[in-house]
């Protein structure tokens, strides 16, 4: 599998609560946000699929436009908090998928 | 126990494990009908249910349903207990004879990840793929025999939702059971894997059994995106939950009207009925205002209970609850709730005893302690006899506006209750249990159209939580208020009310010294102690001290003039500001041992609203006082 390293000027690698809605991407890298994120949340958003070379939509946020934010990982539908969601960083580039 | 040892009349066991939403509790309801017990594991709040179902061959296997779960990484109790349990490590428990992978078959990329984790802990397993029928409507072929031999045990299709949907599992346990394959044991201890590595495997096993599929594929068909545009909207989605919630608040508020008006008759006849078919005595009066009564306040709370459950778990069935819970995140969230505590709150307008039961579906523990704390805020309809009487008797019936001032006056009881069980869950998550921040990380499954089997077997496992947990302890307090409130009888020739002169009398005239600041006099003391039994008979209780303390004299009135003349506006006041935290609800207290397993929350629970309810009436009363209302 690829992963695609944020300083390689080619990709766009942001993070997933930065994607607008609607849009489709590849994880890339799971890593803590904040301190307020602990490792059995960071080890939960793993075992609940977001893993490097998933794919993910980010289908729509929730009333106010912030958050939660319903995120479609690999086929599976989960609301976020933004919290959380600043831990995934993913990819637009669709070729970073893995089979 | 090993499978080879297994032949003298134990019944073969077997555990069915899987994610959440993967349809397990509707194949484990397949499998055993009604025959099922649910109770905890000791010293934990993770249900345990088991039942027994029936090969072909007339063997009977027992079935334990072990709690949903993403991963066999011990970190929630439920995950703790799933993995204690396939291991056998779980005191009281024996380990299953095999383990019952049950997958969701429309979304194999996720579930396979258990399946290949459940795998490595080396004990004889089989494969339920379940929803066959949904995966192959949405165009998904799996290929079975394939699958099996990835996996390297058998895998067969089950439909839980169609009454024969189980058939191909029983006949593979009937195979297997005969087989009496020893237990294969595990080399070393289970080690868990990473997600990481388990998906790779699961990629690998998805282009062999279902090529060519691309989630884009499986999700258009799997998801009503649609649907989710409208129900997930921020403006139709919350016009729609605002309209589901008004029905459940009305259905739970008067539609049970009549079930519990039904029960209250019945037993009151009942009461009668032995009244004139017994000599008068200790006996007679143990029976009738004792056992029978007790009886009856128990069974009284079941029509909204069954109420409420029928909805929530129509709403849960369906999908339709995790994504209210995902509209009403942000606005819970600021007070440190989950989303999903809005029904239960919801409902303790109607009573607290339905709520706080309601919050089980509050996967997080903390999330869910915080909102059982604060349920009793919520002002619930056994409080609206008590303020009915007092702002009948002290409210003037004047308009403001175009608004009543009695009505005003209601409103601003319930607002107080849910602005302190704001202020009590905010300072409840932040101070106490310190957690500042809860990831939500909450499956919005696919919509499903809820089943009745499941639905009815649901009800019956609520009604039999209830009656036989719950309802042991209110009826055994019942039955020691009764006795308190009875003896010791009083002397001849007495004038007062016989509860004067009662253990319970006492206990009011001793708590009288306690009220006397808040301006409560020995009446209301006497009516706080059978009060205790439900809020609404504490006006049942002022009107026998009341109308008794009459006795010698005139008959009394209605109550409400009496106390109207009788206290001090400040005292009306003070004895409203109390009820809107009114500690004493036994049957509260009660659920509440019940759903937290332990003695400790109810206690807190009774102390921290004593101490605001104490403490608002103190205010209350000496600021009329000052204000003149003295």
């Amino acid at each position: 599998m690829r992963i695609r390293m944020r300083t390689n000027p080619a990709t766009t690698t942001m993070l997933l609560n930065e994607l607008p809605n609607g849009a489709h991407a590849t994880v890339t890298r799971v890593a803590p946000a904040s301190d307020e994120v602990d490792a059995v949340s960071l080890r939960r958003l793993a075992e609940i699929g977001f893993i490097p070379g998933e794919p993910v939509q980010l289908l729509r946020r929730g009333p106010g436009g912030r958050e939660p934010l319903a995120v479609l990982i690999g086929d599976t539908l989960f609301g976020l908090r933004l919290l959380e969601a600043r831990c995934v960083e993913v990819s637009t580039d669709l070729d970073a998928r893995a089979a | 126990m090993s499978t080879t040892s297994n032949n003298a009349g134990m019944p073969w066991s077997v555990a069915l494990v899987g994610n959440p939403n993967c349809g397990k509790t509707a194949l484990f309801n397949l499998l055993t009908g009604a025959r099922q017990k649910v109770a905890n594991y000791a010293g934990v709040t993770v249900e345990r249910k088991i039942g027994s179902t029936r090969l072909a061959n007339g063997q009977s296997v027992s079935v334990i349903d072990l709690p949903g779960t993403y991963s066999l990484t011990p970190a929630t109790p439920d995950e703790q207990v799933t993995l204690e349990v396939i291991e056998g490590k779980r005191r009281g428990e024996d380990a299953p004879d095999a383990v019952v992978a049950v997958v969701d078959a429309t979304n194999l990329r996720m579930n396979l990840r258990l399946v290949l984790e459940l795998k490595r802990m080396g004990r004889p397993m089989m494969v339920a793929l379940n929803m066959a029928d949904m995966a192959r409507a949405q165009g998904l072929n799996i290929d079975v025999a394939k699958l099996g031999a990835e996996l390297g045990c058998p895998v067969v299709e089950t439909v839980a939702v169609r009454h024969d949907g189980h058939a191909e599992l029983l006949e593979l346990m009937q195979r297997e059971f005969a087989a009496a394959r020893p237990t294969q044991l595990a080399a070393s201890d289970f080690a868990p894997s990473t997600p990481a590595e388990l998906q790779r495997e699961v990629r690998r096993i998805l282009a062999i059994v279902e090529p060519g599929i691309t989630t884009e594929f499986a999700n258009a068909k799997r998801f009503h995106h649609r649907l989710d545009a409208v129900v997930m909207h921020p403006v139709w989605g919350l016009a729609i939950l605002a309209a589901v919630l008004f029905l459940i608040f009305q259905a739970v508020f008067s539609w049970a009207n009549v079930p519990m008006d039904a029960i209250k008759a019945g037993m009151a006849w009942a009461g009668e009925w032995v009244t004139a078919h017994m000599a008068d005595g200790p006996l007679r009066s143990l029976l009738v205002d004792g056992a029978i009564a007790g009886l009856g306040s128990v069974i009284v709370f079941l029509p909204q209970i069954l109420i409420l459950f029928f909805f929530i778990l129509i709403l849960e069935d369906s999908g339709y609850l995790p994504r209210a819970a995902f509209l009403l995140d942000n606005l819970m969230g600021k007070v440190g709730l989950s989303g999903r505590a809005f029904i239960p709150l919801l409902s303790s307008f109607a009573c607290a005893i339905p709520g706080i039961m309601a919050t089980r579906t509050i996967a997080n523990w903390k999330d869910r302690l915080a909102t059982i704390m604060i349920a009793p805020l919520m002002t619930c309809s056994a409080r609206l006899p008590v303020y009915a009487l007092l702002i009948g008797a002290f409210v003037p019936d004047r308009s403001v506006g175009i608004f009543n001032l009695r009505g005003l006056t209601l409103f601003g009881l319930y607002v107080a209750g849910v602005v302190s069980a704001m202020l009590v869950a905010w300072v409840f998550k932040r101070i106490w249990i310190k957690s500042r921040y809860q990831p939500l990380m909450l499956e919005l499954p696919p919509y499903r159209m809820p089943g009745a089997r499941n639905l009815a077997l649901g009800l019956m496992e609520r009604a039999h939580i209830f009656l036989a947990r719950v309802g042991g302890i209110i009826f055994a307090l019942m039955v020691i208020l009764w006795f308190l409130s009875s003896y010791p009888a009083p002397p001849t020739g007495a004038s007062g009310p016989a509860i004067q002169y009662s253990i319970a009398g006492w206990l009011g005239q001793a708590l009288q010294h306690v009220f006397a600041p808040i301006g409560f006099n020995w009446q209301i003391s006497i009516a706080l102690v059978p009060g205790l039994a439900a809020r609404e008979v504490a006006v049942g209780a002022l009107g026998t001290v009341y109308s008794m303390s009459a006795a010698g004299g005139e008959v009394a009135d209605a109550l409400a003039p009496v106390i109207a003349k009788g206290w001090s506006l400040a005292t009306a006041y003070s004895l409203l500001a109390w009820y809107v935290f009114a500690p004493q609800c036994i049957s509260t207290l009660a659920v509440v041992k019940r759903e937290t397993n332990s003695w400790r929350y109810p206690l807190l629970m009774a102390a921290y609203l004593f101490v605001l309810a104490y403490a608002a009436a103190f205010v209350t009363y000496r600021v009329s006082v000052a204000l003149g209302g003295g």
